[in-house]
């Protein structure tokens, strides 16, 4: 069947077969492999894209179903494909700053879930920054880091800067702390 | 895994769909919103011959009024439901047991109709339909049919649809008079499937519960309304009554024994968490 979408600002014509899930057209079709594959069960979140202004997981969409639709991955969330960390989306910015990763497999889709949420909820507490994710699945970070990488950018999209607390605030060598700055809560 | 091979046909109006749906024959399977039916395909626990995909029928979509009913279209998505203000002011229920459906990806995508026609007695919306005394509009060759939600679950992953029958519409009877709801689902882990849910509404008059409508999700293969403890309720005017009417609501029922839980110690959430939503809705939390 014939299919004609918009991913990433760019539009696709294509064959597919009815059985051809979005997430392989995304991958195998168009070479966006920024959208990886992870439980195949609908469960983990990795393959999150934006499809027509919604967070869906694109292992649960056919390519037939996404015909005439309008598609974001993280490949073309900042508009920029050039590697330039410069003009990364907010939210981008605040996983690196804020170390919200560690392997990275399910970052696309935690940023691209992240961006959702804050579209919805510009000022989520701390618990709303982890029910709305809990279509994510993470197996290395614990979630801190991630949870405090989402209420940054948050405040950096609400026009009120990154959050401190970022591991590159932290001083480079440890041992140069002084119990000053110890005894007055600096972070670890 | 890749799902195996399928026809699909996407037609753009509710006689088109039927019409397309008897074409195909009895090996067709309608695609509402996918999130159950793509992940089966996916694993190929399903070989269906033709999808007949209903996301580009309008008419499906959205919720209106008719006069003291609240009519919602069987491929509205979850997400539309729960932030619908007419769902939240007639069937506040409806709304608050939407939003613990699995997670928001798949509230984007998953339709209140695809939930009910999937049958899955872990699914949460089914005991809502049961509690709320919602009626089913059914279209197929024959025209227009209405099932009572009582009727329509008939066993695990069955309704009384025909295989040439599409879920239309859900008409849900607003709510009149002070009422209160609750929907208490207890699961291990965020976007799980309940372990065991209780979906309650309550009237009180005079501080004395006057009506209770109850609904439980997967306590057995259908969704089940308790009846006698919805009799026994009444009249009940504090925790400690509530508590003992609910005593007896797993009673004569056949729950699951599964990775989940075993039987026995869902009926002992079943007692407790039917205590724990009839209090709240009647506002005895305390």
């Amino acid at each position: 069947m014939r299919v004609r979408m918009k991913v990433d600002g760019v539009t696709y014509e294509d064959e597919v077969q009815p059985r051809t899930l979005l997430t392989h057209h995304l991958r195998d079709g168009l070479g966006r492999v920024g959208t990886p594959i992870g439980c195949d069960t609908s469960s983990c979140g990795a393959c999150t894209v934006d499809i027509d202004g919604e967070s869906v997981k694109s292992c649960s969409v056919l390519a037939v179903q996404a015909d005439g639709s309008t598609i974001t991955t993280i490949q073309g969330l900042s508009g920029a494909e050039n590697g330039d960390s410069s003009t990364w989306h907010p939210v981008q910015k605040a996983f690196q700053e804020h170390h919200g990763l560690q392997c990275g497999y399910c970052t696309p889709g935690m940023i691209m879930a992240t961006v959702d949420l804050l579209k919805r909820n510009p000022s989520p507490s701390e618990d709303e920054v982890r029910h709305g994710l809990e279509g994510n699945l993470c197996r290395c970070t614990g979630y801190q880091n991630i949870v405090k990488a989402v209420l940054s950018a948050a405040s950096e999209l609400r026009g009120e800067g990154p959050l401190p607390g970022s591991f590159q605030d932290a001083p480079e060598n440890d041992t140069a702390q002084t119990p000053a700055a110890e005894t007055a809560g600096a972070p670890a | 895994m890749i799902p195996p091979e399928f026809d699909y046909v996407a037609p753009t109006t509710l006689a088109e769909a039927v019409a397309a749906l008897g074409e195909a024959g009895e090996d067709a399977k309608i695609l509402a919103g996918g999130q159950s039916l793509i992940p089966v395909l996916r694993l190929r626990l399903a070989f269906p011959t033709t999808l007949v995909d209903l996301s580009r029928v309008p008419e499906l979509r959205g919720v209106s009024e008719d006069a003291d009913t609240l009519v919602i279209g069987a491929m509205t998505k979850h997400s539309d439901v729960v932030e619908d203000p007419l769902v939240q002011q007639h069937a506040p229920l409806l709304s608050e047991a939407t939003a613990t459906v699995a997670d928001p990806a798949v509230r984007h995508r998953g339709t209140f109709g695809g939930a009910l026609a999937h049958a899955d007695p872990a699914g949460d919306l089914a005991a809502v339909a049961l509690a709320l005394d919602a009626e089913l509009v059914a279209e197929g060759p024959g025209g227009r049919r209405t099932i009572p939600a009582r009727d329509f679950f008939l066993d695990y992953l069955e309704t009384s649809l025909s295989p040439d029958e599409i879920l239309a519409a859900v008409r849900i009877p607003k709510l009149r008079g002070s009422w209160g709801v609750r929907y208490e689902k207890f699961n291990r882990v965020a976007q799980a499937w309940a372990i065991v849910g209780v979906a309650a509404a309550v009237r009180t008059e005079g501080g004395a519960i006057a009506e209770a409508r109850i609904g439980l999700t997967n306590m057995g293969s259908t969704p089940v309304r308790p009846a006698a403890v919805e009799a026994a309720l009444v009249g009940a005017s504090d925790r400690a009554a509530v508590v003992a009417a609910c005593a007896a609501v797993a009673e004569g029922l056949t729950p699951p024994s599964d990775l989940g839980a075993q039987a026995d110690y869902r009926a002992h959430l079943a007692r407790v968490l039917t205590a724990r939503a009839v209090a709240h809705a009647a506002g005895m939390s305390s």
